[in-house]
């Protein structure tokens, strides 16, 4: 592809940039025992959230960001960054109690709550900043002994809930970024699905950043008890800002006996503008842990934003026959990089774990895969079969695959394929002969690439991630 | 329909097309005959608007536009259509993706809604039986995994699905069984009508016998050297191409 039409393609601006004007209720920036307890207080939390956040600010201390990730991050200084804000009206009661400007904005999202309700039956439990401002079906859910709510709520009214499994996947100590989370945590969902409950609609969540140099510290736990099922569905996309973002979340996961939970994201924060300016650094710890028999955790991913992505979700496969899949498709254009993939560890016997990671690179971005399967001395009889697939467009891009083995258990079969690909000339040329112009012609070639992934999300979820393929992609070959 | 006129075309700084001139008119079928590296596939190359080739002398123009002026997709949307002489795969995007696309940027450009999903499907069930294709292959991904003669068969079902006014059709012979081949030449007469004309690019005479040409043309060295009817590929046939080089260079 020659070099005019790649930077010509490559040329496409962030089509959610944009700012919402409500007044946000800041904390002063930076980074202190005091500023965790400002937090906590400002929550309401009891005594043993406070520590849980102090013991993990105290451990965070002692750390120091990681750099084994094939990223270039400049350096973050922590003590610039506001740790809280939240809208300063009272959550509101219903729909015509939200502040119209939010609502405003979800519409220029595509996230009309109001449709959305009617239409397609998802409880919406968005988070603006960093405080739930609304949950809708929570009543439908309540009668069938489902809970989901913000983390704050499941704090208050869920306490044993949360102790019981708060940190149990993702404990403090697991990482730099785990600690920052669990120190200075904001908000986020909680969600439990009682014994043998099926939940019948797909929960979803809508994140977004919206105020200067407020750092994003989402929280989510979801906890299906034996024989359940749910399906859960996180999307984001965040306004234009020149100031770089930082976003440390952290999801949990656990599925107990003969549970399966399937989690679904499309990720598209700010990736900065076609120059590097600007763009969320997104550090990310997901985790889910088949903790009994029988039992699958899913993971589908498609990632379009981001400046800088930092993410592995993950699986522990501790219960005897559990099975978990990782689904991605990871996209970098302009500037971005990302360094993304999972870890699936093999503790019980039977246990199956598939990984299918397609990375698509353009523009001068770089695009990790990496990825660990680890088998454990007991897991008898434990598979993997993992696929890792690269595409290139353009020559300036780079994609690499870190897939790391490592097998303690003979019995075990491990399968790893790797392909790397370049939407040649001649498929292009091939569709502008049939009347296809270039640009609908990667549209057409990177959805089809990407297929087996995005057709493991919802419906209405797939759509949207055929839309932003597209679109991130737009002008980026020739 | 298609005039050229003195067309030179490059690939890497070397000149293929030396002075080419042509005139296709509604209805006519044109064989285009001649030795490797005469630049038979080069001429289908250039009037499609392959950006691997630079025209640098010359014209070609199509129901009186200039076609040199015109992107490939819109060459395409104008009503040429070209099978390939090697079909290129392109995995993951299934036939019926694709063929839906290009049938919808077709109309766009006509000014014409999309095509509904009921009249779309129609329309690929009558000319997948137009060119005996099964429905396995429409179903599949395009061209993946599809054998030459599958691919070739293929590119006469788009051919079929996009009706152009002009279709070129580059060595589609080569690699044909027999079957095959009868199949595709049963889909160029089908589709053949007064108002379009075709391009047929071939080595062997062997297509000649199931598709009848008004005019048979001889490329060599990137001229058309000679020209007559369909007797002329019989000739071409028993004696070859040497007395047609003696002939040129004489």
């Amino acid at each position: 592809m020659s070099d005019a039409i790649i930077h010509e393609v490559t040329q496409s601006e962030y089509k959610y940039g944009f700012t919402t004007d409500i007044e946000t209720d800041v904390i002063p920036v930076g980074l202190s025992e005091e500023v965790v307890r400002i937090i906590s207080a400002k929550k309401n939390e009891p005594e043993w959230m406070l520590d849980f956040r102090l013991k993990a600010y105290r451990h965070w201390l002692t750390l120091k960001m990681p750099t084994w990730a094939n990223l270039t991050i400049p350096e973050i200084d922590y003590q610039s960054i506001s740790y809280f804000a939240a809208p300063r009206k009272n959550a509101p009661k219903s729909l015509d109690e939200v502040d119209p400007e939010l609502l405003k904005t979800f519409d220029r999202l595509g996230i009309p709550l109001e449709e959305q309700k009617a239409l397609s039956g998802i409880a919406v439990d968005a988070v603006m900043d960093s405080v739930s401002v609304k949950t809708t079906f929570k009543e439908t859910l309540a009668e069938m002994g489902i809970i989901f709510c913000s983390f704050s709520e499941a704090v208050e009214h869920h306490p044993d809930l949360v102790q019981k499994y708060m940190a149990t996947v993702v404990p403090y100590t697991d990482n730099f970024f785990a600690a920052l989370n669990s120190a200075v945590f904001s908000d986020g969902s909680f969600v439990y699905i009682p014994k043998g409950v099926r939940c019948p609609m797909e929960l979803s969540t809508y994140f977004r950043i919206n105020a200067i140099n407020t750092g994003q510290f989402e929280r989510t736990l979801i906890v299906a008890d034996d024989d359940s099922y749910v399906s859960y569905l996180e999307g984001c996309t965040a306004p234009q800002r020149d100031e770089n973002q930082l976003h440390a979340a952290i999801v949990e996961i656990i599925a107990m006996k003969n549970a399966n939970v399937k989690y679904s994201t499309v990720q598209n924060w700010y990736p900065g503008d076609k120059n590097g300016k600007g763009g969320i650094y997104n550090f990310v710890t997901k985790r889910g842990i088949c903790k009994g028999d029988n039992s699958h955790i899913s993971w589908t991913q498609v990632e379009t934003g981001s400046a800088i992505t930092w993410k592995y979700p993950s699986c522990v496969l501790q219960g005897d026959n559990s099975s978990a899949e990782f689904y991605s498709v990871a996209v970098t254009n302009n500037h971005q990089q990302a360094d993304t993939g999972t870890k699936m560890i093999h503790l019980g016997k039977n246990t199956s774990s598939h990984i299918l990671s397609k990375g698509i690179s353009a523009g001068v971005s770089q695009n990790s895969y990496r990825g660990l399967v680890r088998i454990g001395a007991k897991a008898e009889n434990a598979r993997n079969f993992s696929q890792c697939d690269s595409l290139l467009l353009g020559d300036k891009c780079g994609a690499h695959t870190f897939p790391y083995m490592e097998v303690n258990n003979e019995t075990a079969i491990v399968e790893h394929e790797a392909t790397t690909s370049k939407i040649s000339e001649d498929q292009i040329f091939y569709c502008n002969q049939r009347g296809i112009s270039t640009e609908d012609a990667v549209g057409l070639i990177v959805n089809g690439y990407a297929k087996e992934v995005v057709d493991q999300l919802p419906m209405e979820f797939a759509v949207e991630a055929q839309k932003l393929l597209q679109i991130t992609l737009e002008g980026s070959v020739g | 329909m298609l005039v050229i006129k003195d067309l030179h075309a490059n690939i890497d700084g070397k000149e293929i097309l030396k002075g080419l001139s042509l005139t296709v008119k509604p209805g006519e079928i044109h064989a285009i005959m001649g030795p490797n590296g005469s630049g038979k596939s080069t001429l289908s190359s250039v009037i499609t608007g392959n950006p691997s080739f630079e025209v640098t002398h010359g014209s070609i123009d199509f129901n009186e536009k200039d076609l040199l002026e015109l992107a490939p997709e819109e060459r395409a949307n104008e009503g040429i259509f070209l099978s390939f002489q090697y079909p290129v795969e392109i995995p993951g995007v299934s036939m019926v993706n694709f063929m839906r696309a290009a049938i919808n940027e077709q109309r766009k450009y006509r000014n014409e809604p999309a095509v509904s999903a009921t009249d779309f499907l129609r329309l690929m069930r009558e000319k997948k039986e137009l060119v005996e294709m099964d429905s396995k292959l429409t179903n599949r991904a395009v061209n993946e995994g599809f054998s030459g003669g599958e691919k070739k068969k293929n590119e006469i079902f788009q051919m079929a699905m996009l009706e152009p006014k002009l279709a070129i059709l580059d060595e589609t012979d080569s690699g044909l069984d027999i079957d095959a081949l009868r199949i595709v030449a049963n889909g160029v007469n089908k589709l053949k009508s007064p108002d379009n004309a075709t391009i047929l690019i071939t080595h062997y005479q062997r297509l000649l016998d199931y598709i009848t040409p008004d005019f048979v043309h001889v490329l060599y060295d990137g001229k058309i050297v000679k020209s007559g009817g369909k007797e002329l590929a019989l000739e071409l046939e028993s004696r070859g191409y040497d007395w047609i080089k003696q002939e040129v260079e004489a």
